[in-house]
């Protein structure tokens, strides 16, 4: 599953290996990775139509992971950020708590317009005092992160003290409901009105219905928020790798030394980067109160943490973290909506462990091909054992999938080179 | 290095951080009572105020040190991976699954009393230390830098205690609206220390202060002694200090990643067993929480040495007793956690000030000392103890944390 996220980009000059690989292997990075997302449609479809878990690739749940995966995407968007500036940012999850709370009170007050700004205030003033004391007093990034995760559970709990006493609505664990919510659009014809897509997606055909569940999913009832959301992605690829400001952002997470020397601000580009790894944890906490429609205490759950893991599984590029973002979204989706087919996941992984056992047996690793045959055969197992796995068990799959991208393709895995080193002009 | 500094010209130095911390944030505190109209005064009489009676003063005390003692083991706990430049964020989840495994298998064993507490402890520890072996594992044979894989760990043994806990270790009734573990028979209670109160001629207070706390002393000693005493903890400060040094120099990285981990993660295992032994007596979904993270601060603002992390622990736990009468008071209880992640942040400015101002007078005297082209003492960017590329964390931490 790794290989998607770090697929080689030397294409190119290769030589041809007959029309039907070249089909397959051949043409664009673009080309392979659709024909691999189909090819990973059809084993969920496979896997959907043998263990008659149609909760699988439902619209439900597509449209779900959508939403679920966007705060977490938007944490890792963050975290891309400030990463490729140089600064470890732990403290996502502290930003995101200060987002939440922010878009509670602005929403209440306001409507989804203040939340979003509300939000994205607090989450930046969060950056702003990483950046504060990281950039401009050197302390550790991880220990400020730390510092800040502490501070914003007390800042929130504490305002929430102050502002919500009685006859508001809210409570020192939670605010009024936001007072309006963003609009939201369907795709005409095909997924609203005559519903083209869900008609189909109900006849419950091996992989159309599935793709038809899958853009469903993504088309129907998707928020203004969810939109800007997953437009910031590209926006996001777009700023850092193609425009001179990215350039010099980076460079100051690769080398600050010889940025400094070629002339970039390197503190003001750090603090920029960090500020806006702030608001756009911050907005992962908008998305969480718009979702509920009430900021209530403890809503992030770890996703800020979550964003980072995606990120790292991502290899701090903005379309691997949206992958990771997706996967871990879709896991969250499953618990919430369909519990009963995780256990259907369990087959997935032995198919995909087999792919990979095969893959590697042809490249002539035995001990790797061994080892996921082994897996797969165990997850097979599992499988046919398990009736039905208990929540606690569930809740930590992004966290173990982390651990195991991280353990297993660790080498493959690159951070940018000053990645939390302190940077101090004129030291070394 | 700095010649040699006298004894008072030290402490100061090691003192002028922390102090100048408390004071900052006590100003920052009082600014945030003040701007939502209450007095700082009076929020600090409310504070300090250990109540009327003598009972009542007894009683503050003991639930100060009773909340001090797992404070302390939590700081402890990290102290030791940091004075190696090792960042074990895990202590949260060691402790947590640790004390749930513990509070099971004495549940489960019928011992007479010492050799029953021993059993709980060594469970415990064994563990506090598998779980974080796991992280220096993945760090030393894979380049897993260790901040990630604890933070991912810690959802995975948070996941793990409560599917523990609602599965095969539950022993409350269905139905109850809290659940726990079997209780623990009654050899399994660590007996208090309320005689001494009384062998004082002081008042009884209401609640047992925990006997945990001689052990919890003991642990401190011993870890004290192991770090600064023996080779073992040379080579752990001189790693922390120094990674390329220390391995130039015969120290084996990759099995001092390995050994401090273990170290960490057993003390961690202790963490939640004075609340466990001394009161609850069984493990449930209200037992105390986020004692790794407060960990990480009360380390940081003490120091890392076992005598700061003992007075930074009182000192939290002293908030902490502090947010109940708060909030009679009618100021928001939460100011505490405020106080408390105020301190930490700055604490390491502070710490990274005073680091800096170390640092400069010490060249000063070095370049009165030597003539003019010597380097800064920080090693250059190298590869990290286990030269992996993905591994910078060894390298920043040595910057901060590490304060012999």
């Amino acid at each position: 599953m790794s290989s998607v996220a770090t697929t080689p980009t030397g294409s190119g000059e290769r030589p041809s290996r007959g029309p039907i690989t070249d089909l397959i292997t051949g043409g664009g990075r673009t080309r392979r990775l659709l024909l691999l997302a189909l090819g990973l449609l059809a084993v969920m479809s496979a896997v959907r139509v043998i263990s008659g878990e149609n909760g699988l690739t439902s619209s439900a749940i597509f449209a779900t992971t959508l939403v679920l995966a966007v705060p977490i995407g938007l944490a890792a968007l963050g975290g891309l950020f400030s990463e490729r500036a140089g600064v470890v940012n732990i403290g996502l999850e502290g930003m995101m708590i200060l987002g939440t709370w922010g878009a509670g009170y602005a929403g209440w007050h306001w409507g989804w317009v203040g939340a979003v700004i509300g939000g994205v205030l607090f989450g930046a003033a969060g950056g702003l005092l990483h950046a504060v004391a990281t950039v401009t007093f050197g302390v550790d990034h991880v220990v400020s992160g730390v510092a800040i995760n502490i501070l914003a559970a007390g800042v929130v709990r504490f305002l929430s003290e102050l502002i919500y006493v009685e006859g508001t609505g809210g409570g020192p664990t939670q605010s009024p409901s936001v007072s309006s919510e963003p609009p939201s659009f369907s795709l005409p014809l095909l997924s609203s009105g005559p519903d083209l897509l869900g008609s189909l997606e109900r006849r419950h055909w091996f992989l159309i219905s599935d793709t038809a569940g899958l853009l469903r999913g993504l088309t129907s009832g998707v928020g203004l928020l969810t939109l800007v959301a997953v437009l910031l992605v590209p926006l996001s690829y777009f700023i850092l790798w193609r425009t001179a400001f990215g350039l010099r952002l980076r460079s100051c997470g690769e080398n600050p030394w010889a940025a400094d020397s070629l002339g970039v601000p390197v503190y003001r580009f750090k603090y920029i980067a960090v500020v806006i790894s702030g608001a756009l944890a911050g907005l992962g906490g908008v998305f969480l109160v718009d979702f509920a429609d009430i900021y209530k205490e403890g809503q992030t759950g770890g996703r800020g943490f979550i964003g980072l893991a995606a990120l790292i599984f991502g290899n701090w590029r903005p379309g691997g973290l949206a992958l990771g973002a997706g996967l871990f979204g879709y896991s969250d989706a499953l618990l919430l909506r369909a519990q009963s087919a995780i256990v259907a996941l369990f087959l997935l992984l032995a198919i995909l462990l087999v792919a990979v056992a095969v893959y590697q047996l042809v490249h002539r690793r035995i001990l790797q091909a061994s080892l996921a045959g082994g897996f797969a055969a165990l997850s097979l197992f599992l499988y046919l054992v398990i009736d039905e796995l208990d929540r606690g068990l569930i809740s930590f799959t992004p966290h173990i999938t982390t651990l195991l991208v991280l353990s297993l393709a660790s080498q493959r895995l690159r951070m940018p080179a000053a990645d939390g080193m302190v940077y101090r002009r004129g030291e070394d | 290095m700095n010649g040699r500094p006298s004894f008072v010209r030290r402490a100061a130095q090691s003192l002028l951080g922390p102090v100048m911390a408390v004071l900052v944030s006590l100003i920052i505190s009082a600014i945030v009572i003040a701007l939502i109209g209450e007095d700082p005064l009076t929020a600090l009489q409310v504070m300090v105020d250990l109540g009327d009676t003598p009972a009542q003063q007894t009683q503050s005390m003991v639930v100060i040190l009773n909340r001090a003692i797992p404070l302390f083991l939590a700081g402890l706990a990290v102290s030791i991976a940091f004075r190696m430049g090792l960042f074990n964020i895990g202590v949260e989840g060691q402790y947590r699954l640790a004390t749930i495994l513990a509070a099971a298998a004495g549940a489960a064993v019928v011992l007479p009393a010492p050799l029953h507490l021993l059993l709980i402890i060594v469970v415990a520890m064994l563990v506090g230390a598998l779980w974080a072996g796991i992280v220096a594992v993945l760090k030393v044979t894979r380049g897993v830098s260790e901040v990630i894989s604890s933070i991912m760990l810690n959802f995975v043994a948070l996941g793990l205690a409560s599917f523990l806990l609602s599965g095969p270790l539950r022993g409350s009734e269905d139905g109850a609206s809290i659940i726990t573990t079997k209780g623990l028979p009654e050899s399994a209670w660590f007996p208090g220390l309320n005689g001494v109160f009384t062998s004082l001629g002081l008042a009884e207070p209401r609640t047992e202060l925990y006997g945990f706390l001689l052990l919890a002393i003991v642990a401190g000693v011993l870890i004290g002694v192991l770090l600064k005493r023996t080779r073992f903890g040379f080579d752990l400060r001189a790693t922390g200090l120094s990674p390329s040094a220390a391995s130039a120099s015969g120290v084996d990285a990759r099995g001092m990643v390995i050994k401090t981990m273990l170290l960490s993660g057993a003390v961690a295992g202790l963490i939640g067993l004075p609340d466990l032994l001394g009161s609850t007596h069984h493990y449930g979904t209200e037992f105390t929480a986020g004692l790794g993270f407060l960990g990480i601060a009360v380390a940081l603002l003490g120091r890392n040495s076992p005598v700061g992390i003992a007075v930074a622990a009182l000192l939290f736990a002293f908030l902490d007793r502090a947010a109940l009468p708060l909030q009679f008071a009618d100021i928001p209880a939460s100011v505490v956690t405020i106080i408390q992640g105020t301190i930490v942040l700055s604490v390491v400015i502070a710490n990274e000030v005073a680091r800096r101002l170390t640092l400069r007078s010490a060249e000063r005297v070095a370049a009165r000392a030597a003539p003019p082209g010597g380097s800064a003492p920080d090693g250059g960017g190298g590869a990290g103890p286990d030269g992996g590329p993905v591994d910078t964390s060894a390298q920043r931490d040595q910057r901060q944390g590490v304060q012999a």
